[in-house]
């Protein structure tokens, strides 16, 4: 009899279950024609001021799609950002400069760039020079973005994607030359200096819900309205396993303390 | 079709991946072939991935060089930074690939010590990686100051808990708290920056975790619908 399931995972794989259940049914609600309504989210309002100030100035928009490679779900959110801030240059007429330090960055970048310009009408403004590669080396990518940052003095540095040391290096290269700075990461270690250095900072999960408030497509809100229905999930849960845990320390009943158990290998993914 | 073939791709290999971790790994040989098969593709992904990117490297070198050379031939302003890349460029390949004093042969390290690939590693890469990383130790006090200036409740708060946890993690955190008598030890320095790390901040960078974990799920269902598709440049989904 072949084994097809580990049943030691039957919590975890509940939860991803009922975590992806919800998001994809809010999807299939919101395209259906209900569309959610959201909180505002102050970060994407401040992508767009970002490059409008820039336009202003006359000074061109820096865009960082992060330090990780393709594999990186944050590098996939950045360049759908990416996607929404080329449409933005390209309405404007505003310089875009993206240096990337990845090949497959590289390639995405372009493309995701070249297809924004020619929605917005501008193909002819669209140069491949825009998207340039750098080098894998984190401190090299950093040298060469500060060097850039100094020399072209970019009205708006937008930060998106996955970082790490080098977070604060460029975002205080952008603070010295008066830039005004948008970062979003979900690399928890990096986002106090993020928060320190930028005007505004997607936080964490902002960062994947950012291009979905930024193309206001019904699809990708409704998977907001799921994912906040399960962070409502993941609350209740925290609560009421806290106060069963507690109420299986104080209390006799072999039940409650067989159902804190219970709860305990659900959650905790154990056998 | 340019964007439907990726995604049924990347729809395909993410079923995979999310499925493995659930299949029970089978001994070498063992189990039915789906079983086996999913067990392999778990396994050998991140390698397919790191030869695709090994490949794709040749993409970045050449934009890489193009970007300089129509540079230096235009001209352009700072043209003279582009020379000293592509010579960089040229001269550390050249080392690299001719093992300059090493081991010439197919098997010999390019980067053993003594090699002059080495020896530029460690006497210009190595000091110049460190000065820039040295840069950050300025930089967070620059931002620190930023953060720290009395302008709101929240910046007071702020400021209030960094110095605790400055001083908390010196000496000088049990030093100035000393004079506490026992009863009182909870207000000990060192102890409230213990307090603040393992309390306040751990509950904090949980919350965030959760929503980050919340996020990327709610991603990768929009990624397998076809909904995100920004990365590959395709247009918004109607």
């Amino acid at each position: 009899m072949p084994h097809w399931f580990d049943i030691s995972q039957a919590g975890l794989a509940l939860l991803t279950l009922v975590a992806c259940g919800a998001v994809a049914f809010a999807v299939a609600r919101a395209v259906g024609g209900r569309r959610p309504r959201l909180r505002p989210l102050a970060g994407v309002g401040a992508i767009e001021e970002a490059v409008g100030r820039a336009t202003e100035q006359g000074r061109p928009v820096l865009f960082v799609p992060g330090s990780r490679d393709m594999d990186d779900v944050q590098t996939l959110a950045a360049l759908s950002i990416l996607g929404e801030v080329a449409r933005m240059t390209a309405r404007h007429g505003c310089r875009l400069i993206v240096p990337t330090n990845r090949s497959l960055v590289l390639s995405a970048a372009r493309e995701a760039s070249r297809e924004a310009y020619v929605a917005a009408g501008r193909a002819d403004s669209w140069d491949e020079e825009m998207v340039t590669y750098v080098s894998d080396d984190q401190f090299g990518y950093v040298a060469h973005v500060d060097g850039l940052i100094a020399r072209e003095r970019p009205g708006a540095c937008i930060y998106m994607g996955a970082y790490s040391a080098e977070s604060l290096l460029l975002a205080e290269a952008g603070n010295q030359v008066g830039a005004l700075q948008v970062a979003g990461t979900a690399m928890p270690l990096q986002l106090p200096f993020f928060v320190a250095a930028c005007d505004q900072t997607l936080l964490g999960e902002e960062l994947f819900a950012a291009s979905a408030y930024i193309t206001r497509d019904a699809g990708q809100l409704g998977s907001l309205a799921g994912q906040d229905f399960v962070k409502r999930l993941a609350i209740v849960l925290i609560v009421g396993g806290a106060l069963l845990m507690t109420a299986a320390q104080l209390a006799d009943p072999p039940w409650l303390a067989a159902a804190a158990a219970w709860t305990q290998r659900l959650l905790g993914g154990g056998g | 079709m340019k964007t439907r073939l990726p995604l049924l791709l990347m729809a395909a290999v993410a079923i995979v991946l999310i499925v493995a971790p659930f299949v029970p790994a089978p001994a070498s040989g063992d189990g039915a072939w789906p079983v086996r098969a999913l067990a392999y593709a778990d396994r050998n992904f991140s390698t397919w991935f790191s030869v695709l990117a090994a490949f794709a490297f040749l993409l970045g070198a050449a934009s890489l060089l193009r970007t300089h050379l129509r540079k230096v031939a235009g001209r352009d302003k700072d043209w003279p930074y582009s020379l000293i890349t592509l010579g960089a460029f040229v001269f550390v390949l050249v080392v690299g690939l001719a093992k300059v004093g090493g081991d010439p042969g197919l098997r010999g390290d390019f980067a053993a010590p003594g090699t002059l690939f080495d020896s530029v590693f460690n006497a210009l890469y190595g000091p110049l990686q460190a000065t820039q990383f040295a840069l950050l130790a300025f930089f967070i006090a620059s931002a620190a100051y930023r953060a720290f200036r009395l302008r709101s409740v929240e910046a007071a708060v702020l400021l209030a808990a960094a110095l605790v946890i400055m001083v908390g993690r010196t000496p000088l955190g049990g030093y100035f708290s000393e004079w506490l008598p026992a009863s009182l030890d909870f207000l000990r320095i060192d102890r409230i920056s213990l307090w603040i790390m393992k309390v306040p901040n751990t509950a904090g960078h949980r919350a965030l975790l959760i929503g980050i974990a919340l996020g990327v799920a709610a991603m990768v269902v929009r990624l397998l619908l076809g909904r995100e598709r920004g990365f590959l440049g395709g247009r918004r989904p109607r």
